[in-house]
């Protein structure tokens, strides 16, 4: 990279978003930094590696396993079987699933939560390196959760930027190359321009100190399922939203081929009368990213947000049936963990079979990244909705 | 709502694939009165209408030409001329599938507390004044705003007014019918390297994309007709490749893969230098979701006007070079050109002329 001549700014300068002056001053206070080029075309000390990482978790036919569930969620999961939360049961879920092999032919990348990140097997292999070997990212979950919004109509905001530096350099010392920021937008509150406007400057600012810290942030304001407003609806609040988070990504120059996005499909909401066909939400959500997503960015990862795991699959199958300019492929929680809960039950004599049932899943939905998956043979239980009205993750 | 579908919904997106078929361009011939004197005072005619009008129907009528573009931007008075022989202009193109466009801008003016940086004026009418356009034939539009790279500029101050200019442009444009192109021009005077010139475009296009996205603009109906990203005009040149890489990354960073083409302008660069950049854009081994094509004024015509002089005998010989320009265009956009075949010494020449008024 050409390294530039800075000379100091005139007394009244007015830079493009004011990126420069601040720059300048950091720039004083460390001399010894030395930066690629302005700040403006996106370059810094993690380029090439962020590209690479976005890259291999964007690879065709793979996708994101996303276990980071709080401790207190993964209670819950916990709870769905039986089981106690506790620190032993959340090790001995993820090992199970973290271990499954094979795991890597069609999951490039695995989010996890921070307790996850310490932990390792029963046997003593650090669960970072389980996944390295199976060549998935480890990513981690840096939010800290969503809290009520001020002057909002009962909307959340999400908050973690606090210290969010130096914990992306710790995740990053740790392992991780990827992280996860999860947002929130509901259309029966609006949703509001405040929240909308907060959300979209929330996960700008954390993409920009995760690329800083050497982190591929995953940007994911998911538009919630809750609500009885038809698909055009979710359409424009979605189109909507994009246009923001994108704007003020570019505003906090943030490389988008450094980027992964998770967004919600445009789907109809969870009480409105009539279901959409997997065709009619492909249709619906590649109108919205054409018009939204930049083809810089390497891939769009979808959350499934309550739908049933075969739904999830179908829906993700119908998006892929000719090329699109972005990888699309999915980031599922409970729509890839919902039969393995259902299968492990807690006993290990079950762990194999568990083991397998993920593998079906994650197969599955590696099958509908091709654009090749048919729901033919699918057992009852994963076309089992999964909407909880007023979820709180 | 999101996007605007209204009545011409359909025939907009349709007219804007259309123009972005790979193999064909755009020519500009939308000078205004007083910009087409300067060029015709170069080869010594009288700006005259009827030497207005010979020049177009020098260029409309070259056999063959036609067919390497898919649209001419005209300026208001050619839309209702004809041919000597009473045919209007605007059938010509049609005949020959080539769509009329019409320049709707009413030029530039200076931002007041800025260092010189402009507005675009024109919106006084401007519904009605399309919807006459679409009676005489046009279907697609052109409005040019101007950025120029300084210590301190573009300032947010122009960013934001011409990004916002361009977007209420669009969305009037397509209430009235027509394909809006959008033109968010950042000159190359100055002496600033190609990186400078990639930052501000990426800001500036980001910026216009918001606007356009606020104004629920159908981007599936419109054209992008972006500056390349060169280095300054004082300072030194770098090879084509390199301006293709970062015009390429620019546009992978900003332009959604819903707008279906992006016809670049030349703006002073010579005619061999800006079929030499669009070719090695389009050679480029990354996604590009959109065509790459051009929207080219003076890199067309320069060297047609120098043959032409005005005179009759001269319209043959003028046609071919038009011609050769076409086709060598028409090459670039498949990235097929191979240099220098599109002409001779006048093809090199620089175009750039310094604070350049459109």
């Amino acid at each position: 990279m050409a390294s530039m001549k800075l000379s100091a700014p005139p007394a009244t300068s007015q830079w493009i978003g004011g990126g420069r002056s601040t720059f300048e001053r950091r720039v004083s206070m460390l001399p010894m930094v030395r930066r690629g080029a302005v700040a403006p075309i996106r370059a810094g000390a993690y380029t090439d590696e962020l590209v690479q990482t976005a890259k291999s978790i964007a690879s065709p036919g793979r996708g994101i396993l996303a276990i980071d569930e709080s401790n207190a969620t993964c209670g819950k999961r916990l709870a769905s079987i039986g089981l106690d939360n506790t620190e032993t049961n959340r090790q001995a879920y993820r090992q199970l699933l973290l271990t499954t092999p094979g795991l890597g032919d069609y999951i490039s990348g695995a989010i996890l939560f921070e307790e996850t990140l310490y932990q390792s097997t029963t046997g003593g292999k650090k669960f970072v390196e389980c996944l390295r070997d199976e060549n998935i990212m480890p990513g981690i979950k840096v939010d800290k959760g969503l809290v009520p919004l001020p002057g909002s109509n009962n909307e959340s905001w999400c908050q973690g930027l606090d210290g969010l530096a130096s914990r992306c350099a710790e995740y990053y010392k740790q392992g991780a190359r990827f992280a996860k920021w999860r947002t929130v937008v509901s259309i029966p509150c609006g949703p509001s321009a405040l929240a909308v406007k907060e959300a979209a400057w929330g996960l700008a600012r954390y993409a920009a100190i995760s690329q800083d810290n050497g982190l591929v942030p995953i940007v994911e304001p998911e538009i919630l399922l809750d609500g009885d407003h038809a698909i055009e609806r979710t359409l424009e609040v979605a189109e909507k939203v994009w246009s923001e988070v994108f704007f003020y990504l570019a505003e906090n120059n943030v490389m988008f081929e450094g980027i992964l996005l998770k967004p919600s499909m445009v789907t109809p909401g969870a009480e409105h009368k009539a279901k959409a066909s997997p065709e009619t939400i492909a249709n619906y959500t590649l109108t919205m990213l054409k018009r939204r997503v930049p083809p810089a960015v390497p891939g769009i990862m979808f959350l499934s947000g309550g739908q049933s795991e075969v739904e999830a699959t179908l829906n993700l199958n119908a998006m892929n049936q000719s090329p699109n300019p972005w990888h699309v492929s999915f980031s599922y929680a409970r729509a890839l963990q919902n039969s393995v809960l259902k299968t492990w039950k807690g006993l290990p004599e079950n762990i194999d079979a568990a083991q397998k049932a993920l593998l079906v899943r994650a197969k599955a939905n590696s099958l509908a990244q091709l654009g090749r998956y048919s729901a033919d043979g699918e057992a009852e239980e994963a076309k089992k909705g999964m909407f909880q009205k007023g979820y709180t993750y | 709502m999101s996007a605007f579908i209204g009545k011409y919904a359909e025939e907009l997106i349709k007219t804007a694939k259309y123009i972005a078929t790979p193999g064909k361009g755009i020519l500009a011939a939308d000078e205004s009165t007083g910009t087409i004197g300067k060029r015709l005072a170069s080869i010594n005619v009288e700006n005259i209408e009827s030497n207005r009008q010979a020049l177009r129907q020098l260029l409309f009528t070259t056999p063959e030409a036609l067919t390497y573009l898919s649209g001419v931007i005209l300026f208001e008075e050619t839309l209702y001329q004809k041919t000597t022989d009473g045919k209007p202009f605007v059938d010509v193109l049609l005949e020959n599938n080539v769509i009329p466009g019409i320049k709707v801008d009413k030029g530039v003016v200076e931002l007041a507390g800025t260092n010189g940086e402009t507005t675009t004026q024109g919106f006084d009418s401007l519904g009605s004044r399309c919807q006459q356009y679409y009676k005489a034939g046009a279907r697609f539009a052109k409005w040019r705003a101007v950025l120029k790279i300084g210590v301190i500029e573009p300032s947010a101050l122009a960013i934001e007014e011409n990004a916002r200019g361009l977007a209420r442009y669009a969305m009037i444009c397509q209430e009235n019918g027509l394909v809006p192109i959008v033109e968010p021009e950042v000159l190359t005077d100055g002496n600033h390297d190609v990186k400078k010139c990639a930052a501000v475009t990426e800001v500036v296009l980001a910026a216009v994309y918001k606007a356009l996205n606020d104004h629920h603009v159908l981007l599936e109906g419109t054209l992008l007709k972006p500056n390349m990203v060169t280095p300054g005009s004082d300072s030194p040149k770098v090879a084509a490749e390199v301006i293709a890489e970062y015009t390429v990354t620019a546009l992978r960073r900003t332009v959604p893969p819903a707008v279906p083409g992006i016809v670049f302008l030349s703006g002073g660069q010579s005619e061999e230098e800006a079929t030499q950049n669009l070719n090695a854009m389009n050679k480029l081994e990354v996604l590009k979701p959109w065509t790459l094509s051009f929207s080219f004024g003076r890199a067309l015509q320069q060297s047609t006007i120098k043959k032409w002089c005005g005179k009759t005998e001269n319209v043959p010989a003028a046609q071919q070079a038009f011609l050769a320009r076409c086709k060598a265009n028409s090459k670039a956009t498949l990235g097929k050109y191979i240099g220098g075949e599109g002409g001779d010494a006048a093809a090199s020449e620089s175009l750039h002329v310094k604070g350049y008024k459109y």
